[in-house]
Order: C-alpha cells, then structure tokens, then sequence
C-alpha cells in the first residue's frame, strides 16, 4: 500500500476511536443514587419559595403575563441568541404537552443534569449550569409546588437553530466543560449562614450568573469574571457589573441592595429596567432575609472591573 | 467624494449635537421624577417618618413633571443615538411607548388627586407608581454601559 493510503486508513481509525470518544464522552450522565435518595418525598409549600427563587415564570409563561396567569406555564418566551432562537416549551401540569406525566426522578434529572426523560441532552439556554448547584430536596420541593400548578394544553414551536448547534450530542461536549455542581466563589470555613444562603440562592435557584457574567467564546460563563457584567446575549445594551469592582455596585450598601431587589428603586431612585424586571418582581417574593442573604454575598463576591467593553465616549459616526 | 463624506458626517454630527439638548432635558425630567419618588420610598422603607405633607407635595410635583410630557418633542427620530439610554424600540413600536406614557399619567394622576393620608395607604401608592416606572423601562430603555 503507498503512503497516502496508509494514511488514509490511519485517519478514518482515528476519526473512528475519535467518534467513539465523542460518542462516550457526549453520553447524557444521570444523578447517582445518592442525589436520587436526597430528593425525598417533597413540600409543596417550601417548593414555592424555591419557584419564584428560580424564576421559571420569566421564561415559561406568557410574555407579560401577571397574578394567576404567571402560573401557567405554557411556555412559548423566545430566547434570541447568537446561537439561533429557542423557545421556552411548555412545562405545566399538562400531560401530553407539559410535565404532568414525569416522576420526580425525571425532573431532578432535567434540573440537576439537564437530561430529559428519553435521554437527551438539554440546551444550556434552559440555566441548567446554575440549577445544577441546587440541592435535590429543594428540587424535589419545586416538583410538588409545581404539581399544583394548572395544566394547559399548547405545544411550543421548534427552536430554530444553526448547525452545528442543532446537534444535541454535541452538547455533552460543552457540559463537561461548563456543567459542575461546585459553588463557584469559595468562601472561608465557618462563614456566617447568611453568606452561604446567599450563595446559594445567587449561583443556584437565581441563576444571576447567567446574565451577569460573561461568557466566553464558547458560551460558558467566565468564571474568573464571576458577575462582573456582560454584553446582553439578547439584543443591544449591557447587563450591569454587580461586583464591588469598578464600574460595579461598590457604592450599594447591602441594604440598597435588599431594597432594589425588593422595590425595584436603586440608591438614587433610578428605576429597574430590561430583563431584570421579572427577576426583581420575583425576588421581591422571597423572604426580606432571602434578600439580605443575597445582598451580603454580592457585597462579598471579588470585585472586577466591568465585563464588557467600554462605550465609545462620542457616538458620532466614526466611518 | 472625501469632502462629501466629511460633509454627510458633519450634518450627522450636528444633528447628534442638536439632540444633545433634547436628551440632557428628558434625562433632567427623569431625574426629577426619581428625586420625586425617593421621597416616598424612604417613608415606605422606614428610612423616614411617615410626613402627610411631604407626601402631598411630592405627588403633585410629580403629576405636574409626568402629565407635562410630550412624546414627539421629547423622543424625536433620530435621539436614541448619543448619551442616551432610550431604546431604539421607542421608535419601532411609538403607540407602545405613547401607551406607557398615558398609564404613567394615569397612575400619577390618581395619585396626586388623593394623596396617602397614612403609611398603609402610601405603600400601594409607591407600589403602582414604581410598577409604572418599570414597565416602561423594562421595554423602552436599554443601559448601554
Ligand atoms: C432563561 C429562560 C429559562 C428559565 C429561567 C427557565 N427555563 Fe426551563 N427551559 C428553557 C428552555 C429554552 C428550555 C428548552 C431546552 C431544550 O429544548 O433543550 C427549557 C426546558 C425546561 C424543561 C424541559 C421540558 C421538556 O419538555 O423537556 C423543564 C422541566 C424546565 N425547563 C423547567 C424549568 C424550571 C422548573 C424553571 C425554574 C426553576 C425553569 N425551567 C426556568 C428556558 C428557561
Ligand atoms: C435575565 C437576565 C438577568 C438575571 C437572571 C439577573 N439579572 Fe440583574 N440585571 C439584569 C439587567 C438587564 C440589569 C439592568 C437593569 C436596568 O436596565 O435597569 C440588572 C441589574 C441588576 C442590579 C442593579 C445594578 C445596577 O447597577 O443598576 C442588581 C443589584 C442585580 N441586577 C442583581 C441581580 C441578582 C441578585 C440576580 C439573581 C437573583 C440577578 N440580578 C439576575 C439582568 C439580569
Ligand atoms: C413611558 C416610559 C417611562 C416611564 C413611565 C418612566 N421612565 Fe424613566 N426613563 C425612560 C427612558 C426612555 C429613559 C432614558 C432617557 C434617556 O437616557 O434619554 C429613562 C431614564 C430614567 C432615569 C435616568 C435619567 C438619567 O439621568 O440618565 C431615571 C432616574 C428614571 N428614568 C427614573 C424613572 C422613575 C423613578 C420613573 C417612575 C416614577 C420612571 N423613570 C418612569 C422612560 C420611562
């Protein structure tokens, strides 16, 4: 045989051992038995708390909707990313077109591992990164208030994705890169309860990472960077660094903090706007010590300069 | 064909500058409207004592600032560019934003024609106003770092 055929021949083995690495490591990975017996039998009622911590609402139910309507959960919010558009599906209590058929198993799995019940990989536009960190009986709460949620008929659109995007496998790739339960901020032994509450409220239910830090060129979030402010993933405009750092919220005392997670006013009376207004009416649910919570662990994060990239000081045509 | 470049910029430039104006005064109103409501907010959040006058005189000067705003002179085509937050969707959806306008004017005007004569009643006060606030900017305003 002549070299280029040797060649060849090695490179369709590689590409070979290469799938089958590709398909191993791509392999949808379920919660261990440990994870599965923590979840226990669940409490509506606490589950509550956890539903407004995770905000569901702002991307499940209809665009706009407010009181009984945030409950149903019909989904059909369109996410535009530079990825393609994703529709939130429907996640209500139907059991044809929601979750009303999935044990809790299921939906910690969907949570904990962003693994649908059949086995495929969810896209990470569903925050699972964060939800990831969250504790199974907190989930299996959320599954028995969610249970007393309405069920509503409706099937969403597709999303309308590029390739390779459109190939689920491959986000096993990416989940083992940016999928992990651990916190992300280490905080010092015996720290107060308060500032691990708030962590884990911050970079789990709330999932405020996910708009708040910026990611890097393949869509992960930049931990090194952790809440220092990013370009929006949708449309124009920035979302603001909430880190103590320049450009950040330094000058917020954890009580301004608490106060605009609960009024929606900042320190100088400014209003809350864009994307933050439903996780703020949501917040505004929890407890005043949820909220303090979170506020002494902002004021606790490592201050960074602000994410993203400075705006050019005249807006004037350049070209 | 560069002089006619320098002079299409020159006019972009200028048209920018003459907006300036325009921007610096919604921006002022703005302001004034929050100094407004921080009054209420403080009383509401304990950081001061609840003061029937103050809050008399902080919803009517509220109301007056609010029902003085005029869209088109305020939101000209064109002003999203600058040292502005306004969101370009202010211009691609005008019967929206006039509509967000009309329930600001609305919920303060409500307001100011009977002003809390005691905590309990402002807390729902400051509440419909600040939800007025929010909805408009969680559409039509866009921070841009
Ligand atoms: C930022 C928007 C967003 C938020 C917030 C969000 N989701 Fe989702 N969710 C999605 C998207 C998008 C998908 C679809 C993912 C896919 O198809 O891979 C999804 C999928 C799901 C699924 C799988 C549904 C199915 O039919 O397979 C479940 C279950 C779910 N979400 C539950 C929740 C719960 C519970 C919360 C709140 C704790 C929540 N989601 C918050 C966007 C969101
Ligand atoms: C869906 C994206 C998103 C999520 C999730 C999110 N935020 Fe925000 N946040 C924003 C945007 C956008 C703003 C800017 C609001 C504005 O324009 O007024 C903001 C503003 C803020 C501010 C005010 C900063 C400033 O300088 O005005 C704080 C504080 C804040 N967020 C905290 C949080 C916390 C705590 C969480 C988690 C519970 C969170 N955010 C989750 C998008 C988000
Ligand atoms: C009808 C829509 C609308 C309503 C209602 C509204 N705003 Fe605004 N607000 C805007 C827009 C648009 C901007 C951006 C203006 C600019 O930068 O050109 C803004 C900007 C601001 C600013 C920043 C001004 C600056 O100096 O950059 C403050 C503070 C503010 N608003 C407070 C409030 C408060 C408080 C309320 C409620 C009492 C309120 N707004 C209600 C649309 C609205």
């Amino acid at each position: 045989m002549n070299l280029p055929g040797k060649l060849a021949i090695a490179a369709v083995i590689a590409a070979g051992i290469g799938g089958l690495a590709f398909w191993y490591l791509t392999e949808p990975a379920r919660i261990d038995a440990e994870a599965e017996a923590a979840l226990g039998t669940g409490d509506a009622a606490r589950g509550e708390r956890i539903f407004w911590a995770g905000g569901c609402t702002s991307c499940h139910a209809r665009p706009k909707s407010e009181g009984e309507a945030l409950l149903q959960l019909v989904g059909g919010v369109q996410l535009e990313t530079a990825f393609g558009t994703f529709v939130a599906p429907n996640i209500s209590q139907d059991v044809n077109d929601g979750i009303g058929a999935w044990s809790r198993e299921e939906f910690a799995n969907a949570m904990l591992k962003g693994v649908s019940p059949s086995g495929r990989h969810y896209y990470p536009a569903f925050p699972y990164t964060s939800y990831a960190r969250m504790r199974p009986t907190d989930v299996a709460d959320l599954y028995a208030f969610m249970k007393t949620l309405p069920a509503v008929a409706g099937r969403t659109p597709d999303h309308t994705l590029d390739f390779p995007y459109n190939i689920r496998r491959g986000i096993g790739l990416w989940k083992l890169l940016y999928v992990d339960d651990a916190p992300v901020i280490a905080v010092d032994e015996g720290s107060p309860e308060q500032l691990l509450l708030g962590r884990y409220l911050v970079e789990g239910p709330g999932h405020c990472g996910e708009c708040h830090t910026p990611r890097n060129i393949s869509g992960g979030t930049d931990k090194s960077r952790w809440l220092a402010g990013a370009v929006a993933a949708e449309g124009d405009g920035v979302i603001p660094n909430i880190t103590s750092g320049e450009g950040g919220i330094g000058d917020w005392s954890e009580g301004d903090i608490a106060s605009y997670l609960e009024t929606g006013f900042t320190p100088d009376f400014d209003s809350v706007g864009g994307s933050m207004v439903e996780v703020q009416k949501n917040v505004a649910r929890l407890t005043s010590d949820d909220r303090a919570a979170i506020a002494a662990y902002l004021k606790a994060v490592p201050p960074h300069p602000n994410g993203y990239p400075a705006r050019p000081s005249t807006e004037t045509p350049s070209d | 064909m560069k002089k006619f470049v320098i002079a299409v910029s020159a006019i972009a430039l200028a048209t920018t500058a003459a907006f300036a104006d325009v921007i610096a005064d919604r921006k002022a109103v703005m302001k004034e409207n929050g100094r407004q409501v921080g009054v209420l907010v403080k009383m509401v959040q304990g950081e001061a004592d609840f003061d029937a006058a103050a809050v008399m005189a902080a919803l009517t000067k509220l109301n007056e600032n609010v029902q003085a705003i005029d869209v088109a002179a305020s939101f000209p085509p064109g002003s999203d560019k600058g040292d502005t937050t306004a969101s370009p969707k202010i211009w691609e959806d005008m019967a929206g934003f006039q509509a967000e306008v009309d329930k600001f004017k609305a919920v303060t005007a409500e307001a100011a024609a009977a002003p809390a004569q005691s905590l309990e009643a402002l807390k729902p006060q400051v509440a419909a106003i600040g939800q007025s606030c929010s909805s408009c900017h969680e559409t039509y305003r866009i921070k841009k770092g």
